[in-house]
C-alpha cells in the first residue's frame, strides 16, 4: 500500500556564489549572471522524505512553478526517484510574492492529481520566507505543520509528526491529506545515480501554463500579489577594517588589548555593563 | 483577490509569544519598534499587543509595563500547546474585529507559520524577517526584506491590502523601554466560540507537552561574546578552541553550516545567519569563516567584530572592525594562551 505525495521544489541561483550577486546601479535590478541555477537545497529533504514514506506502490510527483528552463531542474528531481514532474510556467506567473505563489502552486496541485500528503522543504535560498508552505495548504484547506524533523505513518489516513522550533521538539498527529515543511535535520538526501539520470530521461514531465489551470488571471504574478516590491540596495557595513600583523603571539597580544577597550575584563571574563564599544 | 480600503484600518497590533509560560524576548522587541512607529506616525494608532497561552497572567503582567496602550489575553487551557489551526483562527478573529493597519509577528518558527496562515485567511500581504520597518505620514509601512542571504535588501510595500502584515526575527530591533507608571488597559478575549468551530473541523492534534531542550551555558542571543567557527577549522580537536575561548571570556560558540554538516556542532541551534539566529554581541570572533552573505546577516550588528581567515581575500573581512589574515588555529590557541598568563600572573 503507497500513497501519493507531490513535493514542490524550486530552481534557485547557487546560494554558493550569493557573495557574486550585484545591483545594476542603472537599472536598479539584481544582476545575478554567471551564478549557477540549483535545486533548492531545502527542497532535497522533502525529495527524500517522499521517497522514503511512498512504500512500494507509492507515487512521488515533483511540482515547480518557474520558467521554462526549470525543466533541467525538475530532472534532477526525477533522478533522484521521483516519479513524474510538472511544470507550471507562464509570463504571467512571473513576480509572485507568496500569496500569488502559493495560489498558483494549488491551482496545479489540484488539477495534478488526487495526492494524500504535499511536502516541501522550509524555506527557499533566494527569498527565504518560510511562507509558501502554510499559505499553500491554506489554499487547499488542507492542515499543515512546518519543520517536521520526523515523519512516520499512524494507521492508513494518518501521520505522526515531530516538528522543531527554535531548542524545542513537539508531537502532532495529522490526517490525512495534509501539507507537510521537512526540516533540513530530518534526513540526509540521497545521491543522484548515472542510472537515476539515465531513467530520469524517460520519466513523463507535464507542462501547463495560465490558460491549463483554473486560476483567475487578476490573482497571478506581481500585478496579482498584496505586497509589492519598492527600491534595492546593498546593506551599508562601514566597518574600520584594521588589519593586525605579527607573529601569532603578537597578535594575541593585541587581541587582548581590542577586547579589554571592547569592555571585557581580560583577568575575570567578566564584560563591563556600559563598556566602550569602540576599537 | 479583494482589496480592502485602508482608512478602514487604524492602531498597531503585536503578537506577542509565550512559549512554556515565558513571555518571550521577542515580545517586547516587536513592541519597541511598534511604539517607535507610533511616534513617527501618531496617526498609525494606538499599540495594542496579544498573547496567547495557558496560565499567562504572569507574562501578561510583564508586558503591561511595555509601554503598549493595550493587552489582549487569550488564555485558555486548549492552547497550552501550540496548534497552528487554532491559533490562527483566534488571531483572525481577533484581527477582523479591530482592524489594525499593522500587525507585527515574531519571525520565530511558530509564529512566521501563523503570519503565512493569516496572510491567505485574510487576503493580504506578509513581509518576511524585516531587518527595518519604517512609517510614512498616512500610516503605510515600509518593510525592508533581505534576499539572497542578505546580499539584497529590498522595500516592501501593501498599498492596496490590509492589515500590513510583517515578520521579524529575534534579535533584530531593540526591546521598547519598560514603563512601570504606565499601564496598558488589559481585555480577555473569549476564545471558546473559535475553539469549539476550530477543532470540530481540523485534522490536526497537539499531542503532549513540548519537550524542551535546554542548551548548555549562556544562550547564543545574550552572550556578551560570541566565538563563531567555519570549516576552515578543520577538525573537531580545533573546533574545541573556540569552545576553550568562549569559556574564558563569559561567551558562546557559534556556528555556519558547514560545521553542522562535519558533526562538529549537533544541531542547528547555535547556527548564526537567515536561517539561523541573529546576534549582536558585545564582541564576535569569526574564526576560519568565509563570511557568507547568509551568515553576515545574523552578525553583522555585532559592536566589535574581529575576525581570522588565511584567506586575504575572505568576504568577512569586509564586514569586520579587525582583520587578522593567519591560521585561525594558531591564533585562538596564542589568544588563550595570552589570557591564561595573563590570569595565573
Amino acid at each position: 500500500m503507497g500513497i501519493s505525495i507531490a513535493v514542490c521544489i524550486k530552481p534557485v541561483p547557487d546560494p554558493a556564489h550569493y557573495d557574486k550577486i550585484k545591483i545594476d546601479p542603472v537599472k536598479k535590478t539584481v544582476v545575478r549572471e554567471g551564478i549557477p541555477t540549483i535545486l533548492n537545497p531545502c527542497d532535497k529533504h522533502a525529495l527524500e522524505a517522499a521517497l522514503q514514506l511512498r512504500g512500494p506502490d507509492g507515487l512521488v510527483t515533483v511540482i515547480a512553478m518557474a520558467p521554462p528552463n526549470a525543466e533541467e531542474t525538475l530532472r534532477e528531481a526525477l533522478a533522484m526517484g521521483a516519479d513524474a514532474a510538472v511544470l507550471l510556467t507562464d509570463r504571467a506567473f512571473a513576480g509572485a510574492d507568496t500569496w500569488a505563489t502559493s495560489y498558483t502552486l494549488a491551482a496545479g496541485l489540484k488539477k495534478a492529481g488526487n495526492f494524500d500528503l504535499i511536502l516541501t522543504g522550509t524555506e527557499s535560498a533566494d527569498g527565504a520566507t518560510t511562507q509558501v508552505p502554510a499559505q499553500l495548504a491554506e489554499w487547499l484547506s488542507w492542515p499543515h505543520l512546518w519543520n517536521a524533523v520526523a515523519i512516520e505513518t499512524a494507521g492508513e489516513t494518518a501521520l505522526k509528526v515531530k516538528t522543531k522550533a527554535e531548542n524545542e521538539w513537539s508531537d502532532y498527529q495529522i490526517g490525512l491529506p495534509c501539507l507537510l515543511a521537512v526540516s533540513r535535520e530530518a534526513n540526509k538526501p540521497r545521491l543522484t545515480s548515472l542510472m537515476g539520470v539515465m531513467k530520469a530521461k524517460k520519466k513523463p514531465l507535464t507542462v501547463w501554463n495560465r490558460c491549463d489551470l483554473d486560476v483567475e488571471d487578476a490573482s497571478l504574478g506581481m500585478p496579482g500579489s498584496p505586497t509589492q516590491p519598492g527600491a534595492i540596495f546593498e546593506p551599508e557595513m562601514g566597518r574600520k577594517g584594521i588589519v593586525l600583523s605579527g607573529d601569532a603571539e603578537e597578535i594575541a597580544a593585541q587581541l587582548v588589548e581590542k577586547l579589554r577597550s571592547a569592555g571585557l575584563s581580560i583577568e575575570t571574563g567578566d564584560t563591563c555593563a556600559p563598556g566602550g564599544a569602540g576599537v | 483577490m479583494k482589496t480592502t480600503n485602508p482608512a478602514d484600518w487604524k492602531g498597531i497590533l503585536v503578537v506577542g509569544e509565550i512559549t512554556n509560560c515565558r513571555l518571550q524576548p521577542v515580545s517586547h522587541e516587536l513592541v519597541g519598534k511598534a511604539l517607535q512607529l507610533k511616534q513617527d506616525c501618531p496617526a498609525a494608532g494606538e499599540v495594542s499587543v496579544v498573547l496567547i497561552g495557558s496560565g499567562i497572567a504572569a507574562a501578561g503582567k510583564e508586558m503591561q509595563t511595555s509601554g503598549a496602550d493595550e493587552l489582549i489575553l487569550v488564555d485558555h487551557s486548549q492552547c497550552a500547546l501550540f496548534h497552528n489551526d487554532l491559533y490562527a483562527a483566534i488571531l483572525k478573529n481577533i484581527i477582523e474585529a479591530r482592524k489594525p493597519s499593522v500587525v507585527l509577528f515574531p519571525a520565530t518558527a511558530r509564529y512566521q507559520d501563523l503570519a503565512s496562515m493569516l496572510g491567505i485567511r485574510l487576503d493580504t500581504g506578509v513581509a518576511a524577517h524585516c531587518v527595518d520597518i519604517r512609517i510614512n505620514e498616512t500610516g503605510d509601512i515600509l518593510a525592508v526584506v533581505p534576499a539572497f542571504g542578505g546580499k539584497v535588501l529590498g522595500d516592501i510595500l501593501c498599498p492596496a491590502h490590509r492589515p500590513q502584515m510583517a515578520t521579524a526575527k529575534p534579535g533584530i530591533f531593540r526591546p521598547g523601554e519598560a514603563k512601570p507608571g504606565h499601564t496598558a488597559k488589559v481585555s480577555a478575549f473569549d476564545a471558546g466560540g473559535v475553539i469549539a468551530e476550530t477543532m470540530g473541523k481540523t485534522r490536526l492534534v497537539a499531542l503532549d507537552a513540548a519537550s524542551c531542550a535546554v542548551p548548555e551555558g549562556i544562550p547564543l542571543e545574550k552572550a556578551p561574546v560570541v566565538v563563531c567557527g567555519g570549516w576552515g577549522m578543520g577538525s573537531k580537536e580545533n573546533w574545541q578552541l573556540l569552545g576553550e575561548l568562549a569559556g574564558m571570556l563569559g561567551g558562546a560558540v557559534g556556528c555556519t553550516r558547514p560545521a553542522i554538516d562535519e558533526g562538529w556542532m549537533p544541531d542547528e541551534s547555535s547556527m548564526i545567519g537567515t536561517s539561523g539566529k541573529v546576534i549582536r554581541p558585545k564582541v564576535y570572533i569569526g574564526a576560519a569563516l568565509s563570511g557568507s552573505s547568509h551568515h553576515v546577516c545574523g552578525m553583522k550588528d555585532s559592536d566589535l567584530i574581529i575576525s581570522i581567515n588565511n584567506d586575504p581575500q575572505a568576504a568577512i573581512f569586509e564586514v569586520s572592525d579587525i582583520r587578522v589574515v593567519g591560521d585561525a588555529k594558531q591564533v585562538l590557541s596564542a589568544l588563550i594562551e595570552r589570557i591564561r598568563t595573563i590570569r595565573s600572573a
